[in-house]
Order: C-alpha cells, then sequence, then structure tokens
C-alpha cells in the first residue's frame, strides 16, 4: 500500500475507513450479486448451457471438444509465440547493436526501422504477410509477431546499454579488450539481465497479440472456440469463452508474476543499476 | 514460410535441370524410385501424379458453413464441399488419412492457394475474372446465387432493392460483400470474418439482413426456425474449385473427374447426402473449360 | 503505387473513422482509467481490490478477447452494444482504461514523498492533497507514459477490423481484396496513414519528456 498518500491513520480515521469499507465492500458484493442474480434469470447457469464441456450434444465426446480447444486451440497460439519470440529476440538483438553502431550509415536504417514497426499495429503487419505475401495464416502471425516485438526488444535492450555507467566500457577498454569483447562480455549480459523483466512483459504482450490469429484466419485458441460454438450451438458460447479466457488469464498472469519474481530477485541481488523506463 | 521452401525446392530443381544440362547428352530427368500403378495413369510431373505418389491431398474449405462444410471437434468438416473433395480425391487413389482439411475463409483462398498451402480449394468459391489472374478454376460443380436472409418477423425486406438505409451483414472480402458495396451503395455493410458470425446480430436487431449466396443462406435457414430466405437470386455464382494458377493439366483432369461424376451419379449421392438435406437436387452445371 | 493516390477518398473514411475511435474511446478511458488509478490508492480496501482486479484482468486479456466477448459472448447474457463503432468504442476504452490507470499510478508514486507529509503537515485532507498538491505535480510525469498509452490506442484501433467496423485496417482489406494485384501498395497506404498518427504522437512525447526532465 501507497503510505505516500496518508499517515498511519489513528483511531476516529481506523473507524471511518472501516466503516467506508464495509460499506464499499457491501456495494461492490450487491453488484455481483447482481450481475449473478441477472444471468441465473437468463438461465446462464443451467446444465444445458455447460454440459458441452464434460458431456457434449451431437454424439461428440467431451476428449475431443477439450483436445480441440487445449491442444489445437492453445497449442496453435503458443506455436505460433514460441516460434516468434526467439525471431524477435535475435533480431532485436542485432537491430540495438546496429543503433548503437558508431557509423551513422549503420544506425540509420536500424533507427528507421525500429520507428516504423514501432508505429504500425499488429495486425497490419500480419495482414502484409497474409495478404501482402501471400503466405499462410502462420507465416502471417508469425511474420507479425516478430517485426513489431523485435522493434520494441531493440529498444529495451538499447535503453538497458545506455542504463550502464560509463566505467563499465573505460575499465574493459582499459584491460584491453576489444569493443566487439566489450559489448558481448561486459555490456549486453548486464543490460541483458537489468532488462530482463521488461523483456519478459514484452513476450507476456507477443503471447496477448498472438490472438490476433484470430481475425486473420489462424486457428488459434479464439477460433476454436467459435468453431465449437457454431457447431454445438451458440447457447453453449459462454462455457466455451470461459474455458479459453481462463488459458488466457492462466498463461499471462503467470508470465507476468515471472517477470515481478525476476525483478525482484534481481535488486535484491544486484546493486547494478534501476531498470530505466522503456 | 512454406513458400521460402517451395522457392528453395524451385531453386534446386532448376540448378538440378542445369546440372544435368550442363553434362550434355543425359536428358533424363532424376527420376522417383517408387512408383505405383496408380501414378502411371498420370502424365510425369503434372500435379496429379505428385499427388497420388504423394497419397496425400490438403484440401482448403469452409469450416463453418452448414451444407457445405461444416467443423466438429474432431476436426472433419461435413458438408457437399467436402463430399466434392472426397471424389477427387478417391480419383486420385488416395484415402481419407490422406486428406487433410484447412479451414479457408473468403479472405485468404487465393493466398492459401499461391502459397502451396493447399492443393486444392473446395469453399463454395465463386468464379470470376478477377480471381481467374490469380489462381485457375475447375467446375463448375454448382451455380449458386446471391441472396438475402432475414428473420422470419421482418416484413419490409422482400428483396435487394428493399436494402437501401438497411444493415447487412456479410464476410469481409467476399464477393457479395464487393456486390453490395458496388451495386446497393445506399445499403450499410457490415463486414464479419465468417457468415455464421452474422446470425446472433440478426437475431439481436445489430443488423437488418444477411446476404450471400442463396445455398449458404438455406442450409442457416434449415438449422434456425427463425431465419428464411427472401427473393430470387440476384446474381450469378458459379462454384469452381480453386488450384494453382495455369496448372491447366490438372484443370482439365479436375474437370473430366467432374464431368465423370455427374454422369455417374456420384455428383447427385454427394448433393443428396449434404445440402440435399434440405434442398431440391439441382441439375448438374457444365463445366466451363476456359 | 498508383492504387494509393487511386483510393484516397476510402483511406480518408477509414483514417477519420479511426481518428474518431481514436480520440472518444481515449477521452471516455482517460475518465475511466482516472477514476480506476484513484481506487486504487484509495484508502479503502473494497475499493482497492477492485480496481487492482480489474487492472490485472484486463492487462492480461488481449484486447482480442474483449471485442470477442463484446460481439458473440454478451448477447448470450442478453448485453447488446450496438455493432460497430460503438462496440469498438466500448472494447477501447474498458481495456486502455486498465493501462491510463497503471501510468498515473505509477506519476502518482513518482511524487517525493516530502510533497504529501508537507501537505499533510498544514492539515489538508486526502482529497486536497491528492488534488492541490500531489496531483498537479504527478501530471508531468504521467503524460509521456500516457501519450505512449494513447499512441497503443491508436494502433488497437485496427482490431476493431475483425469486428464489423470499417476502420482504416478495414478500408484497406477491402481495396487489398478489390486490387489483387496490387496489394502491398494497398498496404503500404493503410502504413502511412497509421504513421501520420503514431509518429507525430511519438515525436510529441520526447518533446514532453524532455521538458519534464529540465523541469525536474
Amino acid at each position: 500500500m501507497s503510505s505516500l498518500l496518508y499517515d498511519s491513520p489513528g483511531p476516529i480515521t481506523r473507524r471511518r475507513e472501516r466503516i467506508g469499507s464495509i460499506i464499499g465492500g457491501a456495494l461492490v458484493l450487491a453488484l455481483v450479486a447482481l450481475a449473478v442474480w441477472y444471468a441465473a434469470g437468463r438461465g446462464v447457469f443451467e446444465l444445458d448451457r455447460w454440459d458441452v464441456l464434460f458431456d457434449p450434444p451431437k454424439n461428440q465426446s467431451a476428449a475431443d471438444v477439450w483436445t480441440s480447444m487445449v491442444l489445437k486451440g492453445l497449442g496453435a497460439t503458443l506455436r505460433a509465440a514460441a516460434v516468434a519470440a526467439p525471431l524477435a529476440l535475435v533480431a532485436g538483438l542485432l537491430l540495438a547493436l546496429l543503433r548503437t553502431a558508431r557509423h551513422a550509415w549503420l544506425r540509420l536504417p536500424a533507427v528507421v526501422i525500429i520507428e516504423l514497426f514501432r508505429g504500425l499495429p499488429v495486425l497490419l503487419m500480419m495482414f502484409f504477410g497474409l495478404l501482402g505475401f501471400g503466405w499462410d495464416a502462420f507465416g502471417a502471425v508469425v511474420f507479425g509477431l516478430t517485426v513489431y516485438n523485435m522493434a520494441i526488444i531493440a529498444e529495451i535492450l538499447r535503453a538497458g546499454l545506455a542504463a550502464l555507467p560509463k566505467g563499465q566500457t573505460e575499465a574493459a577498454y582499459a584491460v584491453g579488450l576489444s569493443r566487439t569483447q566489450t559489448l558481448f562480455s561486459i555490456l549486453l549480459p548486464q543490460a541483458v539481465r537489468i532488462m530482463l523483466p521488461s523483456l519478459i512483459s514484452q513476450l507476456v504482450v507477443l503471447l496477448k497479440d498472438s490472438s490476433l490469429g484470430f481475425i486473420v484466419g489462424y486457428a488459434e485458441l479464439l477460433k476454436s472456440i467459435q468453431n465449437n460454438a457454431q457447431y454445438f450451438g451458440n447457447q453453449y458460447f459462454i462455457a466455451l469463452f470461459v474455458v479459453g479466457g481462463t488459458i488466457y488469464l492462466v498463461v499471462n498472469i503467470t508470465l507476468s508474476r515471472l517477470a515481478v519474481w525476476i525483478q525482484k530477485r534481481s535488486t535484491r541481488t544486484s546493486r547494478g543499476p534501476i531498470a530505466p523506463r522503456v | 514460410m512454406r513458400l521460402r521452401s517451395t522457392g528453395l525446392i524451385a531453386l534446386l530443381s532448376v540448378s538440378a535441370l542445369t546440372l544435368s544440362a550442363c553434362s550434355g547428352g543425359d536428358d533424363t530427368e532424376p527420376e522417383p524410385a517408387a512408383s505405383t500403378a496408380d501414378v502411371a495413369e498420370f502424365p510425369e510431373g503434372s500435379t496429379m501424379a505428385k499427388l497420388a505418389e504423394a497419397g496425400k491431398i490438403t484440401v482448403g474449405t469452409k469450416f463453418d458453413q452448414p451444407l457445405f462444410g461444416l467443423v466438429g471437434p474432431d476436426g472433419v468438416p461435413e458438408g457437399f464441399d467436402v463430399e466434392i473433395a472426397r471424389i477427387i480425391a478417391s480419383n486420385l487413389g488416395i484415402d481419407e488419412d490422406g486428406i487433410s482439411w484447412k479451414e479457408t475463409v473468403s479472405a485468404n483462398r487465393e493466398t492459401f492457394i499461391k502459397s502451396g498451402d493447399v492443393d486444392i480449394v473446395v469453399a463454395t468459391y465463386t468464379i470470376n475474372d478477377k480471381r481467374k489472374a490469380e489462381v485457375s478454376f475447375a467446375g463448375p460443380y454448382y451455380l449458386a446465387g446471391q441472396s438475402i436472409l432475414t428473420l422470419t418477423t421482418t416484413t419490409d425486406i422482400e428483396g435487394p432493392d428493399d436494402l437501401a438505409g438497411k444493415k447487412v451483414c456479410t464476410v469481409a472480402g467476399s464477393t457479395p460483400e464487393a456486390n453490395l458495396l458496388a451495386n446497393f451503395p445506399d445499403t450499410e455493410v457490415v463486414p464479419f470474418g465468417t457468415y455464421s458470425e452474422c446470425l446472433e446480430p440478426l437475431r439481436n436487431g445489430q443488423v437488418d439482413a444477411v446476404s450471400t449466396d442463396n445455398v449458404i443462406l438455406a442450409g442457416f435457414a434449415a438449422d434456425n426456425e427463425d431465419l428464411e430466405v427472401r427473393g430470387e437470386p440476384f446474381t450469378e455464382e458459379p462454384y469452381g474449385i480453386g488450384l494453382g494458377l495455369e496448372d491447366d493439366e490438372f484443370r482439365t483432369w479436375i474437370n473430366d473427374t467432374l464431368e465423370a461424376a455427374f454422369a455417374d451419379g456420384s455428383w447427385t449421392e454427394a448433393w443428396e447426402a449434404t445440402a440435399g438435406t434440405v434442398l431440391p437436387t439441382p441439375e448438374p452445371p457444365a463445366v466451363d473449360r476456359y | 503505387m498508383n492504387v494509393i493516390f487511386d483510393n484516397i477518398p476510402a483511406y480518408l473514411t477509414g483514417f477519420l473513422m479511426t481518428l474518431k475511435l481514436s480520440l472518444v474511446s481515449g477521452i471516455l478511458a482517460l475518465i475511466c482509467g482516472l477514476f480506476l488509478a484513484a481506487f486504487r490508492v484509495s484508502p479503502l480496501t473494497p475499493l482497492r481490490a477492485l480496481a487492482t482486479t480489474y487492472v490485472e484482468l484486463l492487462r492480461n486479456t488481449p484486447l482480442t478477447i474483449v471485442f470477442f466477448f463484446l460481439v458473440f459472448v454478451a448477447p448470450q447474457f442478453g448485453i447488446l452494444a450496438p455493432l460497430g463503432f460503438w462496440t469498438a468504442v466500448i472494447a477501447l476504452s474498458a481495456y486502455t482504461a486498465a493501462f491510463v490507470c497503471e501510468a498515473v499510478r505509477s506519476g502518482i508514486n513518482s511524487v517525493q514523498f516530502g510533497q504529501a507529509e508537507a501537505a499533510r503537515a498544514i492539515g489538508l485532507t486526502f482529497g486536497q492533497s491528492l488534488s492541490l498538491v500531489i496531483l498537479p505535480q504527478a501530471v508531468r510525469t504521467v503524460i509521456p507514459p500516457l501519450i505512449n498509452v494513447f499512441i497503443a490506442l491508436a494502433k488497437n484501433t485496427s482490431v476493431a477490423a475483425g469486428f464489423a467496423t470499417v476502420e482504416l485496417m478495414a478500408s484497406g482489406r477491402r481495396l487489398a481484396t478489390a486490387n489483387p494485384a496490387d496489394t502491398v501498395w494497398v498496404l503500404v497506404g493503410v502504413a502511412l496513414f497509421y504513421l501520420a498518427i503514431t509518429i507525430p504522437a511519438g515525436i510529441l512525447a520526447g518533446v514532453v519528456e524532455r521538458k519534464v526532465a529540465f523541469a525536474r
């Protein structure tokens, strides 16, 4: 809790806060109850809106439904992210190196590429792949995810490099390391380390953006929800959506927590510079 | 991504050709070792021979189109398009296990064919001149026409002329969308990714009508008692089988296969097992060998 | 290349829609985001919990899912948003509000400790110290990240193309299907219009950031 805005409260304030909390809590609970009551009135909680998850109609098996969503749907989502993430990391690293190069003719193209892809929607880049270059949906999704995230990752790494104290470079040169050696064995490891939380949050963004594949016809998690709802009937949309949405939340929150955990661990163990905001 | 590998293969085969040309005299191209009886029926190097030899074909079809191509959770679609594709596959000597089904939506059919991602597209795919510049078409195997679907309770829409000022749902990048935009400028076109996405908005009154080919609409009307098709079709949509541009050998062969299917009743059988359950059986159309 | 100039009116219609979406959702997201941020720093636990849950939920949900929910799932509950523009506005502002809230909250936390203590020492109430002392100072640090949130919003409006809204991206897709031989150029045209929003906004963010750095 932020102690910036208030001192530790005295007895009167504490009582007021307690009353306020009770009223506020009651209001929030009342809202939730109202929503549940409303949904129940529309039959949302009836068994026949949920049986698609354990005993689906049309002679299909529940195993097939779950396979189509978790194995095929989530699998496709993760596959696109798993291919795009390393590509974006490598290309981003390359761009960051060019961006910090000594010669302007190396720096300039990197700046242009970074600014260009940062300023364009991921979906547009996917359409470039799909309609412009005629790739399949998977190629288009990977392309869109890669070019956008490589630009952001390049900026993250550049900020990490810029945040290192000058003494690091000077000391490296003083012991006779070359420019390349300095970069790869002194500067980059530290830059990656301090920017690790930002890099991981960016990977969460990449995973989230893979859902744009739904729009370009890539058969990912959302598409599998829709296909199942279409096959079994729209009344199952809620049940299927709850499953799909939960899968997304679990995967993303786990990754986000990982980023926070790494950030905490690294600030505890190192006295390096604090990660700058990008 | 597939494009790159086909490009590479093309490059390799070109260099192989150049090499054999350089070695002089020896005209025989490197031949695949395996050659079954099925393959022998087809001219060497043709698409049919390649598919038959591999025993595999990738078919692009709709996954959300009742009566034509509707997928279940097991990933195998059902419908008339699917049966047509099965007829073609079986004539290539490919059994059910050798067919892989891939979802194509209206916006990506040309690109999937061009990238080699699918071998053929059987997906309520209208033959038109603009598309003929991008891909080749065999068929048609069915003649459809654009029509209008509304709620049974709607009273003020009887035909295309009543669409002015109405919200009409269709699919982004499809022929019906282009037709509505060009010929009915007063209509507000609401584009979704697939036709099935139009149904709930129609029920909820968020759009006034859905417009696309009559057979697609008939499928929806058959599955949903609250919906019905209005008016006569106002366009002609010959459904063809999409394949690689200028693969004339393959196109001619599919056309022959279709004509054989028209003649021996397997076309009618396919129709009656699928779309024929709710629609009358039409006469087979004349194949267009352009 | 000519395909871009031949279709300027179509691009412009889409571009105006994208601008309208960005502005309306931006203003709504700003208002909701400020409320959320006030909830998140408030002394009342339920309000804090509500705002925290909302922000965590929305930040970890892809925007596509928010649209998907509004368009396909919400009608199952009987909740109907007018299709197209307003659906897009609701989805975009609900999503962006979470990011506005985070930007504002980190701005509030960046104000120096002594400022708040001094405000309390002279007897200002919570509301007074927030509105008269903390927020005016927080605004300066908040503006550059807020501009970045709005740049992201402008780009995110493209998602509406998948859900029955004809904005810039959807106009581009229509043009691409109408001109199958020139798809790359059609999309380059779309890109130019997006850059016309994002690059000036990016430069503005940079300028403001430098100004703020000097002022400290």
